[in-house]
């Protein structure tokens, strides 16, 4: 272990020695890397505009192992850089952004606007905000325009900086209250731009000695500023500008070229550094600084917890020491931690002493905590061999600790075996255990898919016992997404071997997959692969898409989800040409009614089509009736029920035909009685016509209706009767019932007298009753003897209960006698 | 005592969790809409919303007015519309409609449609199609399930009977899987699921498939059992005229979302009142089930223990006195007077219900039931139409008759037809057609006479035979084969024997001893074997589509919800039924919940 300085404690471990071959280094090269261990771009030569000599685009992985490699044929490049997604940005010099992914596929590009293009780019900075990768582009008129996140573009143009005349000394961007802002610097003046002002500030306690700022830089949480001046201080502050945190003279005037904060999360101490070229400079609170040479060209990458410095040969981390690791590693430290380790290796030598140093951290209780920095100090190690010692150490400690949580080694036992395989050379992603944290698994896992490492991944969710559905099911998703792209293997060894993959798999949407295919071009793969799919809903919508319509309205009727029915039919409809539309509902029965009830509402003409078609004579009559009742005009309205008629008598269908055909008739004559007599009647029942008529004593008309309509007889004695009763007229009742025989009988005539109270009139037709109701109508008129005496001649034994029932036992007590004696040798009935 | 009525009644799982459930969202979607805002609702929403929440809590929660939807031009002066309505074409069309007519007079409102009890692409379709879709943000109200009673979860969806046996449109079965599965989550899993008819299989598929995409949660389930039954699978029950009291009630006065509204008539006064119906008021719980016969004088018996403690106050000294008013007088107030409407509506009814017409009503379809007398019958149902007496009582005459004697003459049917347009108007020939569509009322086509014949030759032949020659013609038409049903299921007592409906010895009290329910009779055969076996006759009359699914293995202790059944009726199902599960509970120590599609009352023309 290094340890350097004195006063506070940096530590820079060397990464990788990478593995590219690099002529010359860095020199000359526009290089961007990722953070969090992500991807390196080059670009040599960007500056050549010569066709023949086109400049080379390279990506490695942070060891230096080739990703991908291709010749730049477009537009000169201003500047690289990556996505949170380990995309590669390409902004070029006219605004344009090229977008490829990590292994150097082409995914789209975009604009950064037309006032980019006419200005051209100068200056360009990509930044990652919790809204996701933006691009801010100083144009050649010295305006700022910015996009906070490049995959849903909105482009912000900045207001101007007062007295710019030329580019600013340096700028940066930064996000504060959800805004994305730039601070510009012009000579010694300051700026912050956001969307509707420029607001000049000033850096509390900046040495007044300078009298330009040269360069700034943002740390990776936005909340820290530092500014380089012109007289070589550095000024560390926050970044709203209201705190200084300290300030150190660097000695050195000459502008550097790159400056980066290397700070801790919830670290107390300030700390930045500043390259020149061969000088790397740590600065921080006290006025020492910590110098280092370097051989090469290199680079700062700025990461959550310390920087990288990357040059043409070697990959380093330079990192404020973690407290745990000082704690444990300072030389004759008394910490409990570094007390367990020493415990620890004495006892591995079998040396008592070992029991000595246990006691010591026992006696002042701290053995937790020591097992707690022991368990600390391992997952900020790079070395394998000291994580396992530390990690031995703490296991040692824990046995002598009851009831100690186990859960914190166990995880960093976990997390430490994951970080040690993605660190590995040929893996190279060189994080650290706090970044790990802050990534979190799922983006790691992600990353690895993107660098098509499908078998670590999953081997890494099964380790971490990952849900199925984020983890192994998500990668094999991925695998199969990437398989399905390969042009040179056939559909069938495609399909199968993704369905031996996928077979046990939660939570796989095979629809996903296909749909990959089928833009890749390989329709055919895709319907194979549909296949899988065992939700058919999920089928419905790609094979729409491939218009593949008739499997797609059959499997959206399998799914029997009538809403995905529906989402085919209706895009069938404006697909198709109305006959082919038609013939294809004609063979699918359900998606036909789901389609008719849909034109019931909104297109009536359709349905009409629909029923012409199916030569459904029947239908159509009943939708002319249907509409005929919706019609006020009577032309119109008989005009319809002509159509209906015609199409009943075309369904063979003579007794509709027939009525309606009575109906329009009836129609005729009620317009011309409601002509001739100013009496309501269109619309009505034929029953309600002569009911009508009836009451208004036009007995002819009704007569006429009764003859030509074939109105039963029975159903004429009903109205007349009810008719005459209604009106009182009991001189026509009589008559009329003497006309001839009652087709209806003769009760109805004694009831419909009594209901209207007229029981002498009913009395008068009690004797011309069928002997089977003279029972009931002897009660009906209240004649209890007359009851009595039929029912005993009938000797009919319900009867006779009957007319028992209605007599009262205080008045007709010898009826009841009378009855009760019949009752008994009545016959059982 | 106390031992047998806990037998009687298991708990019952606590259903007010899905009102909370269903308020809880609403809440979350008003909130959606920040501001004050007009809230329309669908005509058939406003009872069931009432009883999840209230206008006090819509008014929390910044709904300024309530509005009817009457798909008519709208008043609202807010800037905030919100649509709170069942996905139906028609009333996106209306809003498509008022949002087009906004824009025309260049005024700016927002508008959000809440669809419940989820959207339709249909509806957005229609949104598109009216280039309104930019216009009015969609969301949805995933309210499944409004409990009704103690017993009683209704879906209170209408037009599902319609849609799904009539039109062909099976757009709510997925609404029914996913209100069994809104259950199962909140209950915990069924151990056994029955179900019969093709719907009833479709929406357990799609019950299936959301248990399949959903976690799985393993907990004390609080039903043991389902059972889903397609109203197409009895349609006989629904015909007939209802005889306990609730179904009465139902028939008179139109029970909507568990309450009635009792006319002046019932009130004896000039206003009508608003009646809750269900297990809190404790005079209807008790009358509820019974014969209509036998409430008349429990009422009276009831009205004379009131009268009793009432008296009780004589005497009283002023410390007694205070007692009683404080604790009995308002138990006994409310006893009152909810007392003196159900006598009221006990009285309207015995007005309605004895009279010689209603009388014969029954006795005709008894005989229709038993399959005697039918020239008879058919003589009483043509003066019935032809005397106008009620549109819908001879139509559901019509349909019994048809059900029963699978299918009618084709004289009889043209001649019944002809008098019936006579009667109501030509309008009718699509209520014909529709009731045709259903296979509720039939002509008799000539393969069918032909299989009648068949039968008849068969019972000479041997019972093999038959069998034979009736696979080879069902595949002509649907038949109800109602008949022989009734046969194998002992449906119809025999006739002459009296039926004392006062001390009910099986489910035929509800039709006066006259008949058990279908429905009822197979769900008590079907538990009681604990699947279909032995009902393989049965099954095939009613066209096949049984199954049963053993679906989470069953506790090992026996306990309360073990007994607990849950019924779902596919399409609706009448109170005389719900009576008549009651009863077999009791009987069966076994417990029902009913789930129903809507309460109906045969309501078939256009």
């Amino acid at each position: 272990h290094h340890y350097i300085g004195a006063t506070w404690h940096v530590l820079k471990i060397e990464l990788y020695e990478m593995g590219w071959n690099l002529k010359d280094g860095l020199r000359e090269c526009l290089v961007a890397a990722a953070p969090y261990g992500g991807p390196i771009s080059l670009l040599k030569g960007h500056n050549r505009r010569s066709p023949s000599a086109r400049p080379q685009l390279e990506i490695y992985s942070s060891s230096g192992l080739p990703l991908a490699s291709f010749p730049w044929k477009s537009g000169v490049v201003k500047q690289l850089g990556w996505t949170v997604s380990d995309d590669l940005l390409c902004v070029q010099e006219d605004g344009t952004v090229l977008v490829y992914d990590l292994l150097g596929g082409f995914k789209r590009h975009f604009s950064m606007g037309n006032e980019v293009s006419q200005s051209q780019v100068l200056e360009t900075k990509i930044f990652h905000s919790p809204y996701g990768t933006g691009v801010a582009i100083l144009t050649g008129a010295l305006r700022f325009t910015l996009a906070t996140n490049i995959d849903d573009i909105k482009l912000r143009r900045l207001p101007e900086v007062p007295g710019l005349q030329g580019a600013p000394s340096c700028w940066a961007v930064l996000t504060q209250d959800r805004q994305s802002k730039v601070l510009v610097a012009n000579g010694s003046h300051l700026f912050i731009l956001d969307n509707t002002a420029c607001t000049p500030v000033t850096p509390p306690g900046l040495s007044p000695q300078a009298s330009s700022i040269v360069h700034m830089c943002v740390s990776f949480s936005y909340k820290y500023l530092a500014l380089l001046t012109d007289s070589g201080h550095v000024w560390m502050g926050t970044s709203n500008l209201k705190e200084k945190l300290s300030e150190v003279d660097t000695k050195i005037k000459t502008p550097p070229k790159q400056m980066a904060w290397c700070r801790r999360p919830k670290s107390q101490q300030p700390s930045a550094v500043v390259m020149w070229d061969g000088l790397l400079i740590v600065v921080g609170e006290c006025k020492e600084t910590i110098q280092y040479h370097l051989d090469d060209d290199s680079i700062l990458v700025p990461e959550l917890d310390g920087v990288r410095i990357i040059s043409g040969t070697h990959h380093e981390l330079l990192q404020e020491v973690p407290g745990a690791c000082e704690e444990i590693f300072k030389i004759a430290s008394m910490a409990p931690g570094a007390l367990l380790l020493e415990a620890h290796k004495e006892y591995e030598k079998e040396s008592q002493k070992a029991d000595e140093y246990l006691r010591e951290i026992k006696e002042q209780s701290l053995l937790s905590e020591a097992v707690r920095q022991c368990v600390e100090a391992a997952g900020h190690e790079h070395e394998p061999e000291t994580q396992k010692t530390l990690l031995r150490a703490a296991s040692f400690g824990k046995c002598f600790l009851s009831n100690f949580p186990p859960e914190q080694f166990v995880s960093m036992c976990r997390d430490l075996r994951v970080l040690n395989a993605v660190r590995d050379y040929t893996v190279g992603i060189p994080l650290t255990h706090t970044q790990f944290k802050q990534m979190t698994v799922q983006v790691l896992i992600d990353r690895l898919v993107y660098r098509k490492l499908y078998p670590l991944a999953i081997e890494i969710c099964r380790y971490l016992k990952t849900p199925e559905y984020q983890g192994v099911s998500r990668v094999l998703k991925h695998w199969a997404c990437y398989k399905v792209q390969q042009k040179e293997e056939s559909d069938e060894v495609i399909a199968k071997a993704v369905s031996v993959k996928l077979a046990d798999a939660a939570g796989i949407f095979y629809s996903e997959i296909a749909t990959k295919a089928y833009e890749s071009g390989r329709t055919e793969l895709a319907i194979k692969l549909l296949e899988f799919e065992p939700r058919s809903g999920e089928q419905v919508p790609l094979l729409l898409k491939m218009k593949k319509s008739p499997l797609a309205l059959s499997k959206a009727i399998e799914s029997g989800d009538t809403d995905l029915v529906y989402t085919v039919v209706m895009y069938l409809k404006n697909e198709l040409n109305r006959g082919d539309f038609f013939m294809m509902l004609r063979n699918q029965p359900v998606a036909l009614s789901l389609y008719k009830q849909f034109c019931k509402h909104q297109e009536q003409d359709t349905l009409k089509d629909l029923f012409n078609q199916d030569d459904d004579h029947e239908e159509l009559g009943n939708l002319y009736v249907k509409a005929s009742y919706k019609e006020q005009r009577l032309e119109a309205r008989i005009a319809l029920l002509q159509s209906a008629v015609d199409e009943y008598y075309k369904a063979k269908n003579e007794f509709s035909a027939k009525t309606t055909e009575d109906e329009m008739r009836l129609l005729r004559f009620q317009r011309k009685l409601e002509e001739e007599k100013g009496e309501l009647l269109v619309g009505f029942s034929l029953h309600d016509t002569m009911t009508t008529l009836l009451s208004v004593g036009l007995h002819k008309h009704a007569e006429q209706l009764y003859k030509d309509f074939r109105v039963p007889d029975k159903r004429f004695w009903w109205l007349k009767l009810k008719s005459l009763a209604e009106k009182e007229d009991w001189e026509e009742l009589e008559k009329f019932g003497k006309s001839k025989k009652s087709p209806i009988g003769y009760l109805p005539f004694v009831e419909v007298c009594i209901k209207h109270h007229n029981k002498y009139e009913a009395k008068k037709y009690v004797s011309k009753v069928t002997p089977e109701q003279k029972v009931k109508a002897h009660l009906a008129v209240g004649d209890m003897e007359g009851a009595a005496e039929a029912a005993i001649e009938r000797r009919n034994e319900s009867e006779i209960s009957t007319v028992l029932s209605r007599c009262s036992a205080t008045t007709d007590h010898l009826l009841m006698e009378r009855l009760n004696r019949a009752k008994a040798t009545a016959v059982k009935k | 005592m106390a031992h047998t009525e806990w037998r009687d009644a298991p708990e019952l799982p606590d259903f007010s969790l899905l009102k909370r459930l269903a308020r809880d969202q609403l809440i979350f979607l008003l909130e959606q809409l920040p501001g004050k805002k007009d809230l329309f609702i669908d005509a058939d929403l406003m009872s069931p919303l009432d009883r999840i929440a209230n206008v006090t809590i819509l008014k929390q929660h910044e709904v300024d007015k309530l509005y009817k939807v009457e798909l008519k031009p709208i008043v609202s002066s807010s800037d905030q519309l919100c649509f709170l309505i069942r996905p139906r074409i028609q009333t996106v069309k209306w809003i498509s409609d008022l949002v087009n007519a906004d824009k025309v007079a260049g005024r700016f409102r927002r508008y959000k449609i809440i669809f419940t009890p989820q959207k339709f692409y249909a509806c957005e379709t229609v949104l598109e199609e009216q280039g309104v879709y930019g216009d009015v943000t969609t969301d949805e109200w995933n309210f499944y399930i409004l409990p009704l009673d103690d017993d009683i979860l209704s879906l209170e969806l209408p037009e599902f009977f319609r849609d799904n046996f009539l039109e062909g449109d099976q757009r709510w079965v997925t609404t029914a899987g996913s209100a069994l599965h809104l259950l199962q989550s909140v209950y915990g899993s069924f151990s056994k699921v029955y179900g019969i008819g093709r719907c009833a299989k479709m929406v357990y598929e799609s019950w299936r498939e959301l248990m399949e995409e959903g976690e799985q949660r393993t907990r004390q389930p609080e039903f043991a059992k389902v059972f889903l039954v397609d109203r197409d699978v009895d349609f006989v029950t629904p015909l007939c005229s209802q005889v306990v009291y609730e179904g009465l009630v139902d028939d008179l006065f139109r029970i909507k979302c568990g309450s009635v509204e009792f006319g002046p008539d019932v009130t004896s006064s000039d206003k009508s009142i608003k009646v809750m119906l269900n297990s809190q008021d404790k005079v209807f719980s008790e009358i509820r089930n019974e014969h209509f016969s036998n409430v008349f004088g429990f009422l009276s018996q009831k009205a004379k223990n009131l009268q009793t403690a009432y008296d009780k106050r004589r005497g009283m000294d002023i410390q007694q006195m205070k007692a009683f008013v404080s604790d009995e007088l308002k138990g006994l107030k409310q006893e009152h007077r909810l007392l003196s409407l159900h006598i009221g509506a006990s009285e309207s009814m015995m007005k309605k219900k004895t009279k010689q017409d209603f009388q014969e009503l029954l006795k005709t379809e008894h005989s229709l039931l038993e399959g005697f007398e039918i020239r008879e019958c058919i003589t009483y149902i043509e003066e019935h139409i032809n005397r106008q007496v009620s549109m819908i009582d001879s139509l559901r005459l019509l349909c019994l008759l048809s059900i029963t004697e699978n299918g009618l003459l084709s004289k009889d049917y043209r001649s019944l037809k002809a008098q019936y347009l006579q009667s109501y108007g030509i309008k009718h020939l699509l209520t014909f057609a529709n009731l045709r569509q259903l296979g509720l009322l039939e002509e008799q086509q000539a393969g069918e006479t032909l299989t009648v014949m068949e039968s008849k030759v068969g019972k000479l032949v041997n019972d093999k035979t038959v069998g034979k020659l009736t696979d080879a013609f069902s595949s002509l038409a649907k038949k109800s084969n109602f008949r022989a049903l009734s046969k194998r299921l002992a449906l119809v007592p025999k006739s002459g024997e009296e039926y004392d409906l006062r001390v009910p010895r099986d489910m035929a009290y509800v039709f006066s001893g006259a008949y058990i329910p279908l429905s009822c009779k197979l769900i008590e055969q079907v538990l009681e074997r604990d699947g279909w076996t032995g009902l393989e006759e049965v099954t095939r009359m009613l066209n096949g589509q049984e199954f049963a699914v053993t679906g989470a293995p069953n506790p090992r202790n026996k306990t309360d919800a073990q007994r607990i059944v849950l019924v779902m009726f596919l399409g609706g199902c009448t109170f005389s039924e719900i009576s008549a599960l009651r009863f077999l509970g009791k009987e069966r120590d076994t417990y029902y919940v009913k789930q129903i599609e809507y309460m109906v009352n045969i309501k078939l023309s256009i």
